[in-house]
Parts: structure tokens; C-alpha cells; sequence
């Protein structure tokens, strides 16, 4: 007769260095249930827009998380654009776009290394962060930060990129393409990572849709929905298409984020092959009023910005929707039945950031 | 063979440079556009308090009777805003970041008493 | 805002299965004080489009959860319930005023 005990797992935990905590309902070593409880880190910064006027909330808004901050910025700066009805000038649109790459290629690159951390795979992960290392200094060499980066504000971006910029960022790409393709190899082929990633946390396609999942956990479950096609800056003059897969198991999110990566370094060539010139910023006259919705493509995938609006230099409500918040459900979904020794490698194909939900 | 093909990458490091600096021996150089910690050119400084009324944190105060400008360096989030408001474009961002230190300090910079001439020239266009 | 239809308390649940049984996944739930009263959206989306139902509540007042028609939507009630203090009845997990730990209860109220 199999016995039912309750695991605590979290909020601190060797694998993941995320705040969640979940009770694990176990029969022998097989989850049956799975009760989150997440807000450790709770940090208001909804409520700060009360204090701080809305040019100075583009510092807050990109404060949300540390590894999406450029898309948190623009976000922000996206939907206050929208109810000021500003238009951003072209260059800015295509350098955002570019940042907005940038910043998918080293989350994933981010989220790589830690998938290899938690299956115990200790120099792949090495080989996965050396390469994200050369992103974070370009990010440095571009807008002088490393992971907060300040060149959003309301109408455009802060700083430019010459020719000369991007023709060494597009080098420094053709070798990160090269070094890539030799670690898939391993993160898809080798046959200790294959037998922890195949069929495991399988999340099937009608299950992603009705539990609200989002991003590369959605689309690898067979839904082909990426944000990038609602035509946000500059991506709908770009060419691409969502990329997904139809498995819908932990391998399956691996291989979709491993391609995505290949799609941001081929995203970034064509956006600076056609980026025109121009001026940076649009000037941001009077006070925003109304109310937007913006939703953007985090490389965790949908986040939602609601932005209201009174006419005065404060806001009355932000409200971020970010992807984990949406990918919790699906993942409690995924962890019932799994093995205990599964449960880090589940939790982490969703590629949570729990600080990010929180605000 | 797909085993082979980490043994080619750990072979390939071995022979290799580290990818890591040997810090603190091999100091780290920055880039030009490096938002490391903010610096005051005061002699140049018209005491304006644009800064401290745009710093989102409340790092920077300025004191235009006593013609003194403080920061509180840990306070500051190295955002810029200070430097893309400075009308006298006294202010930059340099490299490098700031060091850990035990206490919270907060530095302030006093302009030194100018020539008589140039310093109603001064206040004349502080007032403006 | 377009795309957003106003409705009142009372035909929540009824407007939700209707926009379920029309296949479409939960998006978001958000809610904003607005003077005296609180606005609550809910987003829903099909493919890339995206639609919303809005109903005003006075504070103190209770509302029904959609959280057996939409599984995802407790986490975005109990968000809610949290923050602004506005009861929601009949949520699939009930986390009480405990989802996020924070000094001052209810900020948003």
C-alpha cells in the first residue's frame, strides 16, 4: 500500500534559486499534487507608480526583473507611447528590436546553462554562460549596462549604434552561431540529457491552452502564438515565423529555445541590414490620458502592460502581466504524476522568474 | 559518436585560454559607454537642483546657498537621468563601478569661492 | 477602449462560459480603484486577437470567481483579493489574504 506524504520543496533550493515554494503531495515518490505558494519577495512596484512621475517609472518598469529588464522598459514605454500617441521614429524602433533579440539570446542562453545545472551536466552549463558573457559585454559596450540598461524613455531610445557597432556585434553573432551549433548537439543528442528531457512534464496542446500557458512552454506544446507577430517595433517588417514543436515534453522546450536563439541571431542580421538612419526620440509633449493594453513577446513569453492614464504626470495604474505568472498553472499541471527527482527540471522548463511576478 | 561530442569541446578548453580574468591582478576595462558611478565637474556646476528633483531615487542634493552638491553613492542606481538633464552638462557617467564598502557614504562637492567678476556672471545666469 | 464590453456583476460568470465556449484562453485579470469604486478587467484571447469584459464594484462588495470555468484565473483573483481587499467567493484555491507576504495588507484598497 503506497503511503501519501507532503514534501516541502522551496523557497530555498539547491537548483533553483528561485523564491516559490511548493507542498508536494507524494505517494511513494510519485507527485500527486502540487500547492504553490509564491510573494516572498513582494516588492510593490505597482504601487510606486503613485510616486514616481511616469518618465521617471521607465527606471522602475525595467527594475522588474533582471534578465528581461530591456523588454520591461519598452513595454512600459510602449503602451505610454500608445496612449500618448506618439510615434517612434523608425531607427528607434529597429534598435529596440535589436536590444529585444539581444535580450532572448542571453535569457536563453541563461536558461540553458541552468537546465544543464539541474540535470547535473556541470561544464555544459559553463560553455553555455562563457557564451552569454559575450552578449552581456555588448550590451555593456551599447548602452553601458549589463543587465539594467536605461536606453528606453517615453518616445524612443537614449543611445544609438554606428555602423562600425554593428558590423562587431554581427562578428561577435557568427561566432556565438558556431559555438551554439557544437553545444545542441549535446543538448539534443547526447544520451544522458535525452533521457532526462524525453517524455517527461509532457504538457499536451489542449491543456497549454486552457491553463493560460505562454511562450516557449505554449508553443512547444503545438500552439504556434507569438507576440512578435502583432507588429510591436520593428518586427513586422522582419521575417519570421513562430517556432514551435508538437511533443510538448521538457525536450521539446529545450529544442524550441535552442531554434529561437538561431531565429534571434537571424532577426538581429536582417534588422541591421535594414536599419535606417535617422533620430533616436520623438519628443513626449504634455501629459499622457487613457488607458492601453500592450502585450509583448518576453523570451518567457506573453507579458502584458496595462497602463491607465489621468492626464497628470502620475499614473494611475500600472499593472505588468509578466509570463511566469501565466505559466504557474500549467507547470502544477505538469509536475502531477512526475517522479520527485523530476520536479527541479519541471519547474525549470518553464523558465520561471518568480522575483519578476511579483513586481 | 554523440558522446563525442562534449569530449571535443572539454578538449578543446584544455588547450585553451581561460575564458575568465585573473581578477583582482587583471583589472577589468570598460567600455566608453560604461555607466559606472556619477562625477561632478563643479566648477561648472550652476546649482540648478534639476538633478536632485529628477533623480528617481533621491540620491543627489543640492544646496544653492551653500553651493554644495552631494550623492549619496549608494543610493544612486547609475540610471543617467542625472547626466541627460544637466543643463550645464556638468555631469557624466564614469566607469568604474563603485566599490563595496562597509558604510553608506554620501560625498559632497563644494564649489570654491570664484573672482568677483566671474562669479556675478554666475548668479546672474543661475537666475535666468 | 475598444474590444472591452462592460457588464455587471451579476452576469460575470454567464459572459465568461460564453466567451469559453468560444474557445478562448484567459489572458489576464487586473484590477484598478477608479475614486471610490474598483474596475476589474478581464482579458481573454483567441489567436492574436484579444477581448475583455469590465464590471465596476463598490468597495466591499463580494464577486464571483471564474476560476471553475478558467482553471488559471485563482492565481489572478487571489492577486486580487490580496491587493485590494475585494472578496472573491468560490475560488478553486482560497489562499486567504496569504498569496503574497507583505507587511501592509491590502495596499491597493
Amino acid at each position: 500500500m503506497s503511503v501519501r506524504s507532503v514534501v516541502p520543496f522551496g523557497p530555498q533550493h539547491p537548483v533553483l534559486p528561485e523564491p516559490i515554494h511548493l507542498d508536494l503531495v507524494l505517494e511513494d515518490e510519485k507527485v500527486i499534487e502540487a500547492i504553490p505558494s509564491i510573494g516572498f519577495v513582494h516588492r510593490g512596484l505597482e504601487k510606486l507608480v503613485e510616486k514616481k512621475d511616469f518618465q521617471e517609472y521607465v527606471y522602475v518598469a525595467e527594475r522588474i526583473c533582471g534578465i528581461c529588464s530591456f523588454m520591461h522598459g519598452m513595454g512600459y514605454c510602449s503602451a505610454v507611447e500608445n496612449i500618448m500617441d506618439i510615434t517612434v521614429p523608425p531607427r528607434a524602433n529597429y534598435l529596440r528590436t535589436i536590444w529585444c533579440e539581444m535580450s532572448r539570446i542571453h535569457s536563453h542562453l541563461l536558461w540553458l546553462g541552468l537546465l544543464a545545472d539541474a540535470f547535473g551536466f556541470e561544464s555544459l552549463f559553463m560553455q553555455s554562460w562563457r557564451m552569454r558573457e559575450k552578449i552581456l559585454d555588448m550590451f555593456e559596450m551599447s548602452t553601458g549596462g549589463r543587465v539594467i540598461f536605461s536606453v528606453n524613455k517615453v518616445g524612443g531610445v537614449r543611445k544609438d549604434m554606428d555602423q562600425e557597432m554593428l558590423r562587431e556585434f554581427l562578428k561577435v553573432f557568427d561566432g556565438i552561431e558556431q559555438d551554439l551549433k557544437v553545444l545542441t548537439k549535446t543538448f539534443l543528442e547526447d544520451y544522458a540529457v535525452n533521457g532526462r528531457l524525453r517524455d517527461v512534464g509532457v504538457l499536451t496542446r489542449q491543456q497549454a491552452h486552457d491553463l493560460g500557458a505562454v511562450g516557449p512552454f505554449m508553443r512547444s506544446s503545438g500552439i504556434a502564438l507569438d507576440n512578435r507577430k502583432l507588429g510591436y517595433a520593428a518586427y513586422p517588417e522582419l521575417d519570421f515565423e513562430p517556432i514551435t514543436s508538437d511533443v510538448g515534453d521538457c525536450y521539446a522546450r529545450c529544442d524550441v529555445r535552442i531554434r529561437e536563439i538561431f531565429q534571434s541571431i537571424d532577426l538581429i542580421r536582417q534588422a541591421a541590414a535594414k536599419i535606417p538612419e535617422g533620430e533616436l526620440a520623438a519628443a513626449a509633449k504634455g501629459f499622457p490620458q487613457g488607458e492601453h493594453f500592450m502585450r509583448v513577446e518576453q523570451p518567457r513569453g506573453e507579458a502584458i502592460y496595462y497602463v491607465k492614464a489621468n492626464g497628470t504626470k502620475f499614473l494611475d495604474r500600472v499593472r505588468v502581466r509578466t509570463p511566469t505568472f501565466a505559466n504557474l498553472p500549467g507547470m502544477l499541471e505538469t509536475l502531477k504524476g512526475c517522479q520527485l527527482a523530476d520536479v527541479p527540471i519541471l519547474i525549470l522548463t518553464i523558465d520561471p522568474c518568480i522575483s519578476c511576478t511579483e513586481r | 559518436m554523440n558522446m563525442m561530442n562534449f569530449t571535443r569541446i572539454v578538449l578543446k578548453n584544455l588547450f585553451s585560454k581561460p575564458a575568465t580574468r585573473n581578477y583582482p591582478a587583471q583589472p577589468k576595462e570598460f567600455f566608453a559607454r560604461t555607466r559606472g558611478h556619477v562625477e561632478i565637474e563643479i566648477q561648472a556646476c550652476i546649482f540648478c537642483g534639476l538633478c536632485s528633483k529628477k533623480c528617481p531615487t533621491g540620491a543627489i542634493t543640492v544646496e544653492r546657498g551653500e553651493k554644495k552638491w552631494s550623492i549619496e553613492r549608494f543610493g544612486c542606481i547609475q540610471c543617467g537621468y542625472c547626466v541627460e538633464s544637466c543643463p550645464k552638462k556638468c555631469l557624466c557617467m564614469c566607469p568604474p563601478y563603485p566599490q563595496p564598502e562597509a558604510q553608506k557614504p554620501t560625498e559632497a562637492y563644494v564649489q570654491p569661492e570664484l573672482e568677483p567678476i566671474e562669479k556675478s556672471e554666475k548668479l546672474d545666469r543661475a537666475e535666468q | 477602449m475598444e474590444g472591452i464590453t462592460t457588464i455587471g456583476p451579476g452576469s460575470l460568470v454567464s459572459e465568461a462560459l460564453k466567451i469559453h465556449h468560444d474557445g478562448y484562453r484567459l489572458i489576464q485579470i487586473c484590477a484598478t480603484k477608479i475614486e471610490d469604486e474598483y474596475e476589474i478587467t478581464y482579458s481573454f484571447g483567441k489567436d492574436y486577437d484579444m477581448i475583455g469584459l469590465r464590471m465596476r464594484v463598490m468597495p466591499g462588495a463580494e464577486i464571483m470567481s471564474i476560476s471553475n470555468i478558467y482553471a488559471p484565473a485563482f492565481l489572478y483573483e487571489n492577486e486580487i483579493q490580496d491587493l485590494f481587499g475585494i472578496k472573491v467567493k468560490l475560488m478553486t484555491l482560497d489562499y486567504e489574504g496569504n498569496l503574497y507576504r507583505i507587511e501592509h495588507k491590502k495596499p491597493f484598497q
